[in-house]
């Protein structure tokens, strides 16, 4: 790929206008994105510095409180409960989700549960049903935990059945062929060719437990006593530096997790060949 | 017909394999619809067979029974003295596609995981993975996975795969199909070879009436679907594309063949 570019940048005769020649610089990709960045940090100090209506803090007041809030402990703490409620949320949740699409994957009745339940839950966000969870539960950390597997369950379990489903039949003629029955087939032949879209089942509940946990954290703060990004120990939203400060360490956590999947992608799905979709 | 080790052909009064008045239907229903109707015939230890028909005429389903993926709907499958064929590695199939090796595991797993199904222990498997990696002139790609390979050698590490089982007949689906000329060529030679060392039997299915003459000593030429056995046709030493008996054999499959054809477009 870079080879095919650098030999289409000689082609391009010298006296070529200079917005060509512009195109033609070629920077790493996170160079690019760091200048980009940058400049969208300096585009905002300077609307705060020099036009300034809305009660706006610049980029060098949200990094202060950034560091405070980490230094002191109340955005670590808000990040580790929200991290460790969708960690125990998604693995309850993947779990669910691969009882469900093994019985949807053996028996008529659990494909039509399936079925179903995409019907009629999918278009409702998990989050709607913390108000009922809440009645149920109180405001305890089992609503939250609860709340978080409703939104990850359906996503993954829909991916894994797809996955499945879409397992090519001659390879599992090749596992009968070795003799493989039950659950020797299951594991050494469906689960790894149905990965890929395991993997991206994980990654959409992922997604989705992610925003309802701060979703459901926030509700939780509100009500007093639940470590937040937006909210001190009496449920009072903080001044603004904080909140920014609470949605930058939100975008970094998101970063890091999507990381960690790409890191898993890699050792498996890309490595097999198997990657679905772009990339 | 039989060379000096080649005593594995005579060993048996029976054949390996019998097919006998074999009809499978198709169809979720019924069945009404025949793919393979009445087909009979014969494979001995260490023979090489080749079952040549017109494409869709029902031979690949005739393997896949063989091989205990699908039962008959009528008459018998005899292998190795059982009627009750259930899938197993003593039928190693090779397909026809040529990505159907595992994608997660690597050219050296692909051919030793099998094994340790089968009750080989780790060291083992991966000897005896290697000595057919070496074969297959895989030996290199030992550590390459499935997607880095060319059409060709995926199909051989799916050779060396089916053939590591030591199973008693290689049922091969129209392998080499997919491939250019230039490597199915290279590929029969190796076949040839192959089959020479390890004495296995060979039950091949073909639209090819080339493949069919280099690679088989009999050839069940198969009818228009549903399949039926129009002839067979005993080709043995017949390799040489240049022999006056290449010739005449390619003729006489040829005209067989052809009939089927002009039949069907009469009726």
């Amino acid at each position: 790929m870079n080879s095919v570019k650098s030999r289409r940048d000689t082609i391009v005769p010298k006296d070529a206008g200079k917005a060509s020649r512009l195109r033609q610089v070629r920077l790493p990709a996170t160079l690019r994105y760091a200048m980009l960045l940058a400049a969208l940090l300096g585009l905002w100090q300077i609307y705060v510095t020099f036009v300034g209506q809305i009660s706006l803090p610049g980029p060098l007041e949200v990094a202060g409180t950034l560091s405070e809030g980490w230094s002191g402990g109340r955005l670590a703490a808000a990040t580790w409960v929200t991290l460790g409620t969708l960690a125990l949320g998604m693995l309850i949740g993947a779990m669910i989700a691969v009882l469900l699409t093994i019985f949807a994957a053996w028996t008529r009745i659990g494909a039509d549960l399936l079925m179903l339940l995409t019907f009629t839950l999918y278009p409702v966000p998990a989050i709607a049903l913390l108000p009922l969870l809440i009645l149920w539960f109180d405001t305890s950390p089992t609503s939250l935990v609860v709340v978080t597997v409703c939104s990850v369950t359906l996503p993954s379990a829909i991916n894994l059945s797809a996955g499945l489903k879409s397992v090519n039949p001659t390879i599992m003629l090749v596992g009968q062929n070795l003799g493989l029955r039950g659950w020797g087939m299951f594991s050494a032949v469906l689960l790894p060719a149905a990965l890929p879209h395991a993997v991206s089942g994980l990654r959409a509940g992922w997604a989705s437990g992610w925003r309802t946990s701060i979703a459901a954290g926030l509700v939780f703060g509100v009500a007093g006593g639940w470590p937040t990004f937006f909210t001190n120990d009496a449920g009072d939203f903080l001044p603004a530096p904080e909140l920014l400060a609470g949605l930058l360490t939100i975008a970094f956590a998101g970063i890091l997790v999507e990381a960690t999947f790409r890191l898993l992608e890699r050792g498996t799905v890309v490595r097999w060949g198997m990657k679905v979709g772009r990339e | 017909m039989f060379d000096a080790d080649g005593t594995k052909r005579m060993q048996s009064q029976y054949p390996l394999l019998s097919m006998e008045a074999v009809r499978i239907g198709y169809g979720s229903h019924d069945k009404t619809n025949l793919a393979v109707e009445d087909v009979s015939f014969e494979v001995w230890a260490g023979e090489k067979v080749m079952l040549l028909g017109p494409s869709r005429c029902g031979k690949s389903i005739l393997l896949k029974a063989i091989a205990g993926f699908i039962r008959p709907d009528g008459g018998v499958i005899s292998f190795a003295g059982r009627e009750d064929l259930r899938p197993g590695p003593d039928r190693a199939v090779v397909f026809q596609e040529s990505d159907r090796l595992f994608p997660w595991r690597t050219v050296m797993d692909n051919v030793a995981y099998p094994l340790r199904v089968m009750g080989w222990d780790k060291d083992e498997s991966e000897e005896k993975a290697g000595w057919y990696l070496k074969m297959t002139g895989l030996e290199d790609a030992a550590d390459h996975f499935p997607h880095q390979l060319s059409g060709g050698m995926k199909q051989r590490t799916a050779i060396a795969r089916a053939l590591a089982l030591d199973p008693l007949v290689l049922l091969m689906d129209e392998p080499f199909a997919r491939l250019d000329a230039q490597t199915r060529n290279r590929l029969h030679g190796e076949l040839n070879e192959m089959v020479l060392r390890t004495h296995v039997t060979v039950v091949f299915v073909t639209r090819s009436l080339q493949e069919a003459l280099i690679l088989g000593d009999r050839v069940v030429v198969l009818g228009r679907a549903p399949a039926r056995v129009k002839e067979v046709v005993e080709v043995s030493g017949v390799t040489d594309p240049d022999s006056e008996r290449f010739v005449c054999s390619r003729r006489q499959l040829r005209k067989l063949l052809a009939d089927e054809i002009d039949g069907g477009r009469s009726l």
